[in-house]
């Protein structure tokens, strides 16, 4: 048995250890929103937050895993819960396509934000080039994050 | 419009609940046509859109169409909502299911005519559709970039405006008013004189009543309250939050998972399996074999991969395991310079007499270009989840083609195509790949075997290994040049021809043109690569077309600027793209400013690329992109097209080498199949020109021109030229580069 704490909540999982984390989330636990690209972290599809840092699910062992807190797309918010603003800035700049790639650049642009609340674009090319995006939405992820920086400065003036 | 009556129909009825339904078809018509041998009974119809209108006024349309990223749904959604006079924040989508009365016989057509006009929608689905429909029968593609061109056009639009009509019929014998007086507008028909006014739905009952098929009349553009804005697309709240399903995503109850392995050379076959090392490996259930490849079905998928590596698989060889991709090139080589001795050049267009003017002129230019193959790489792996239960087979995964692949996988299980079911999902990328059942032949063979769900998914590197690739090719040019430096001789020579049949063409003005090919088969599959033989044949035309206008002296914008003066459109989407980059700006030392423009899939096409090249390597810093694709339904989805289009291209151009060694794909991941990452992407801007003309596609035109205009930027920041594809393999540190001289 492994514990892991996924999105706030304890899950005791019966898996072997060796497991990717990748395919316990998805399903061992059936959060199907983290995405398998490559299986070998160069594509950042499967991008989760293992205590708030940007981690690449498919090739971290679930045991490496246990009992520290991973953080999902699901995680991240929802028109119920609330939008975190780059899912906001996501949907005003009409970042995705297909999508496919989008839970695991999302995963990355917010833990990029968490740190750093005016990313230069250096800042971002560094941040953001372990994500592939096959549909080229590149230009408007980085529309979308500085959007979304801008969003935060300006909640920060107003708060 | 009398023939409308005919060769359309429109059923209405009131569903349970009160909804409204209404049924747009449009068929071949007049049985005593040479259509007639292609319908197969009365109720077969060409294309098929239903509306249904619910009781609390939300309106949903079932379009036969595949959204693998490109926004189809919001832009055909777009075009029935306005021509419905509905409210836009209470429009639906769906998909339509895998079901024959959706094979559409107009994406046929669209994609086998190519650049033909594609005008009123009656007279050319009618009389136009059928040149090559008997071998469309299967089809409900999406690809070819004709969503919007033939759905759209031909059926989404006449579906709104019919439907408005009855809807309006409907309330006016209910209110007892003539419908000239009645207006529409956000779901709503109002009586002004009256000051009544009801939502659409409350006409429900009356609407099913009516039997005579209205006359519809389509909008002008300047009628357009929807189509030509920039509205949010449908999908994308579900792809921030991760709720958006894709083929990838299906959970079915007791389901379990399969992992597979191909004979690695195409054509192999599988000789023997040793599955000892697995047998007792924890999850495993079943070795199955296939004959061309072995599966593993386990509890998780996992498992299934860790087993996949573990069993022993010996092959047959098909006589293909020596092959490198040096002797594919020999190969064309060879083709090309037997075609030419032996007189068998197959002809693709002769215009004039190339030979005589190449003689005649003062100065020739030479050179030959190649391209490698090319994988689809989708972020989405190929993958098929499929249930055989009580007789039937059930089957989810992300198609462009639900249909045929439905019919092979009833072939592959020898069901009977009646009891089978394809569910389409969200497509993690299509580019063409998702037109070949392949992964879904294999899940139904192993559905057929087991007494639970499965799904099957193909790894990263099978995907790579096993894609139906963009071909390899070589293209040879001659021209001549008069002593103005006008182009008098166009000589082309390329290997084998795919689709579409004009891709080779160029829109210059020149008199005398030779342009054939040599067929030259591989075992390398072939399959639709975003763009298909225009990917191959823009960076072909449009390299050559610089290295003349270099031979000539010329700018390279002024120099197509001048040669495309009997082609207008053209020459106004190169004039826009110029200006908007600042053609003829100075520009830093060592960067560089390249030009292109192509023609593809009805849409034209410029790009500027501004590149640096920085330690021998480009950086492409900025495209300007202009396109006229005769009307933007939806401007800001055409822009991302564009965006993604050239993305995709600058990826193949920079990086994009798929080669063969020892008869199977030497690349296997990302790793060694390189993609464009935020880092090396260029800004993008993208400059739409509403011609009016026939409408074109947007999800391809983008690809072609990238690489070319890159290369044309190379050679204009350090003067060397990029003949060979991709530029990865160049070291632009050389000053000598052999390339460098012209002619």
């Amino acid at each position: 048995m492994i514990t892991l704490t996924i999105n706030g909540e304890r899950h005791n999982l019966d898996v072997d250890p060796d497991t990717p984390l990748l395919w316990a989330i998805r399903e061992q636990m059936g959060l199907t929103g983290t995405k398998f690209g490559c299986g070998i972290a160069q594509c950042g599809a499967c991008t989760v937050h293992l205590n708030g840092s940007p981690i690449r699910s498919c090739v971290t062992p679930v045991q490496a895993a246990a009992n520290q807190n991973i953080t999902t797309i699901e995680g991240i918010g929802n028109a119920d819960t609330g939008l975190h603003v780059i899912q906001q800035a996501w949907i005003d700049e009409q970042v995705p396509q297909c999508g496919y790639c989008q839970s695991g650049q999302i995963m990355s642009a917010v833990a990029l934000l968490s740190e750093n609340q005016a990313p230069s674009d250096e800042d971002i090319d560094r941040a953001m080039s372990g994500n592939i995006c096959r549909c080229g939405t590149y230009p408007r992820i980085r529309k979308g994050i500085k959007r979304a920086a801008a969003m935060l400065t300006e909640e920060q003036s107003d708060g | 419009m009398g023939k409308w009556s005919r060769r359309a129909f429109v059923t209405t009825a009131v569903l349970a609940g009160g909804t409204l339904a209404i049924g747009i078809g449009i068929r071949p018509g007049d049985r005593r046509s040479k259509v007639a041998g292609l319908v197969a009974g009365e109720e077969e119809t060409i294309l098929n859109v239903w509306v249904k209108i619910s009781p609390d006024n939300t309106i949903t349309a079932i379009i036969p169409h595949a959204d693998m990223g490109q926004g189809v749904h919001t832009t055909l959604a777009m075009m029935l909502a306005d021509e419905l006079d509905a409210d836009w924040s209470a429009v639906r989508m769906l998909e339509a299911p895998a079901h024959e009365e959706y094979a559409n016989y107009a994406m046929a057509k669209g994609y086998t005519l190519g650049e033909k006009d594609f005008p009123s929608f009656l007279v050319d689905t009618v009389d136009g559709f059928f040149l090559k429909a008997t071998q469309f029968k299967d089809l409900q593609i999406t690809g070819g970039s004709t969503s919007v061109r033939t759905t759209g056009m031909v059926a989404m639009r006449v579906a709104g405006a019919a439907t408005r009509s009855i809807l309006k019929q409907a309330a006016a014998d209910a209110w007892q008013v003539p419908q000239e007086e009645l207006e529409t507008r956000n779901s709503y028909v109002y009586h002004m004189a009256s000051n009544r006014s009801a939502p659409y739905a409350s006409f429900a009952d009356q609407a099913a009543e009516l039997s005579i098929p209205p006359v519809p009349v389509l909008k002008s553009e300047k009628e357009f309250s929807i189509m030509g804005t920039d509205v949010q697309r449908l999908d994308v709240p579900s792809k921030v939050d991760g709720t958006a399903r894709f083929g990838i995503d299906v959970v079915l109850p007791g389901m379990k998972y399969a992992a597979v392995i191909a004979a690695p050379v195409f054509g192999d076959t599988v000789k023997s399996v040793d599955s000892t090392a697995v047998q007792n490996m924890r999850g495993v259930r079943k070795v199955i074999n296939f004959g061309d490849a072995v599966a593993i079905v386990a509890d998780g998928y996992w498992q299934a991969r860790q087993a996949i590596d573990k069993i022993v698989i010996e092959y047959e060889s098909s006589g293909n395991g020596d092959v490198e991709q040096s002797d594919i090139f020999d190969q064309f080589t060879a083709a090309m310079d037997s075609a030419n001795d032996d007189g068998d050049q197959q002809i693709d267009l002769e215009i004039g007499d190339a030979e005589a003017a190449l003689s005649a002129s003062k100065k020739i230019v030479e050179a030959e270009y190649r391209v490698p193959y090319l994988a689809h790489a989708t972020m989405e792996p190929m993958n098929c989840t499929a249930w055989v239960h009580d007789g039937e087979c059930e089957l989810w995964t992300g198609t462009q083609n639900p249909l045929a692949f439905a019919r092979k996988a009833a072939d592959a299980i020898d069901m009977d195509i009646a009891n089978v079911t394809l569910h389409n999902q969200l497509l993690g990328g299509g580019f063409g790949r998702r037109m070949f059942p392949d992964y879904t032949i294999q899940a139904a063979k192993i559905a057929a075997q087991v007494p639970y769900p499965v799904k099957l998914i193909w790894s990263r590197e099978e995907d790579m290994r096993h894609d139906h690739y963009r071909d390899a090719n070589i293209s040879r040019f001659k021209a001549g040049l008069d002593a103005a430096g006008n182009p008098t001789a166009w000589i082309n020579q390329y290997v084998e021809k795919h689709d579409p049949a004009e891709a080779p063409h160029i829109p210059y003005g020149i008199d005398n043109q030779f342009i054939h090919f040599a067929n030259s088969k591989t075992h390398v599959p072939w399959g639709n690569w975003r763009s298909v033989d225009h990917s191959l044949h823009g960076f072909f035309t449009e390299s050559f077309m610089d290295e003349l206008a270099i031979a000539a002296g010329k700018d390279p914008y002024e120099f197509r600027h001048d040669l495309l003066e009997k082609a207008p459109r053209f020459q106004a989407v190169l004039d826009l793209a110029a200006e908007k980059a600042g053609w003829g700006s100075p520009l830093p030392e060592n960067w560089g400013r390249g030009i292109a423009i192509h023609r593809s899939f009805g849409s034209i096409v410029a790009e500027v690329v501004e590149v640096e090249i920085k330690g021998g390597k480009p950086r492409a810093h900025r495209v300007v992109c202009a396109i006229d694709a005769g009307y933007a339904f939806h401007p800001d989805g055409m822009r991302a097209q564009m965006e993604s289009g050239i993305i995709y291209g600058l990826t193949a151009a920079l990086y994009g080498e798929i080669s063969i060694h020892r008869g199977s794909v030497a690349q296997s991941n990302f790793h060694d199949y390189q993609m464009v990452r935020m880092k090396e992407s260029p800004e993008i801007e993208t400059h739409i020109i509403n011609s009016g003309e026939s409408i074109g596609g947007a999800g391809e035109p983008g690809t072609p021109a990238i690489a070319p205009a890159l290369t044309n930027a190379i050679y204009d920041a350090i003067g060397i030229r990029i003949r060979e594809l991709p530029i990865k393999n160049h070291d632009l540190r050389l000053e000598d580069h052999e390339s460098k001289d012209v002619a």
